[in-house]
């Protein structure tokens, strides 16, 4: 029971240990500006640790970056600026949004040209089949002499 | 036509293997460095040995060098250390240093014991010339060609490999272009 008691206590304290040291002191004059630096580094990336945001990762460079970020704040950046600056330090890598260019036109696209496309493929086929029911379902007359004789015929024996 | 349609996916799924194929063996760490063709950014740094000099861009200027970032805490600087002594003694590469978050006697104690490739060494214990670079991890190795342009960044160790393969061709590209 002790023992347990021990684990918890350790467990607890190795929580509180990991908290302190991701929690740096920045000081905001308005909830909106905390809001805004808080977006900010939820959308930058880490490069070192590569699938983190700078808000979540422990590495030296995150807090090199999230340092930045509050400086450049407190100088009046907007956010483009802000992301332009750690853009071209460390390139397009830490945005998680590419912008639109001409490099990134097909990423941007390909959703809307794969729907294009599957809605294409489906019609073609809908239309094709439909006209092939139309022409290959209509019986000729004889055809439709001999069904009625066929059905007579069963109905008689029945 | 029919025929031929009926192959379409293979097609499409040979397209898309190649397409994968070619990704693979990629290192996805290495990112390349958004300072390429652009100068070294302005800075004011002390020696590092020598604390009353200071140091600005102007060393990485005049001739191709090669300007490495490394610490003594950083444990794959170690294992290139003995590449950069052979390029500098036996290829009389012009190597620059950039002390990266260090502090001047651990760096002392790590030059001492592996020696010394640098022409000069810059002390950045802050990384502010290093974070300004795009460094996201220790080594990196930079070639600035005379005019002070980044040329090429190199993320990882040195090694006979890296130089013949990747840094030398740079150079000489370098070299002729001014």
């Amino acid at each position: 029971m002790r023992n347990i008691h021990g684990a918890l206590l350790l467990l607890i304290l190795c929580a509180f240990g990991a908290q302190a040291e991701v929690s740096e002191v920045y000081d905001f004059d308005t909830r909106a500006e905390e809001q805004r630096y808080q977006n900010l580094i939820a959308e930058l990336r880490c490069p070192k640790c590569q699938n983190q945001n700078i808000a979540d990762s422990n590495a030296p460079i995150s807090k090199d970056m999230r340092d930045q970020v509050y400086r450049l704040m407190k100088n009046g950046a907007t956010n483009d600026e802000i992301v332009g600056d750690l853009v071209g330090r460390f390139g397009e890598f830490v945005q998680y949004k590419p912008p639109v260019d001409k490099r990134t036109i097909l990423l941007w696209a390909f959703p809307a040209i794969a729907v294009v496309v599957g809605v294409a493929i489906v019609a073609g086929v809908a239309i094709r089949s439909r006209k092939r029911e139309k022409e290959e379902s209509a019986l000729s007359p004889e055809e439709l002499a001999r069904v009625k004789k066929m059905l007579a015929d069963k109905d008689q024996q029945a | 036509m029919k025929r031929l349609l009926l192959f379409l996916p293979l097609v499409i799924a040979v397209g898309v293997g190649i397409f994968l194929a070619a990704g693979i063996g990629k290192d996805p760490t290495k990112l390349e460095s958004a300072r390429i063709g652009k100068p070294v950014p302005a800075f004011s740094l002390e020696n590092l040995n020598d604390p009353t000099q200071l140091l600005d861009e102007s060393v990485l200027k005049g001739e191709v060098a090669l300007l490495n970032v490394w610490a003594e805490w950083c444990p794959s600087c170690w294992d290139e250390h003995e590449y950069l002594m052979w390029l500098s003694k036996e290829k009389g590469v012009r190597i620059v240093g950039l002390n990266y978050k260090d502090q001047r006697e651990t760096a002392f104690s790590f030059l001492g014991r592996l020696g010394n490739p640098y022409d000069e060494i810059i002390f950045d214990p802050k990384g502010s010339l290093g974070f300004d670079l795009g460094v996201y991890g220790a080594p990196e190795t930079f070639v600035i060609d005379a005019n002070g342009i980044v040329q090429y960044r190199h993320v990882g160790v040195v090694n006979k490999q890296v130089w013949e393969e990747v840094l030398q061709p740079v150079i000489q590209k370098a070299k002729g272009n001014s």
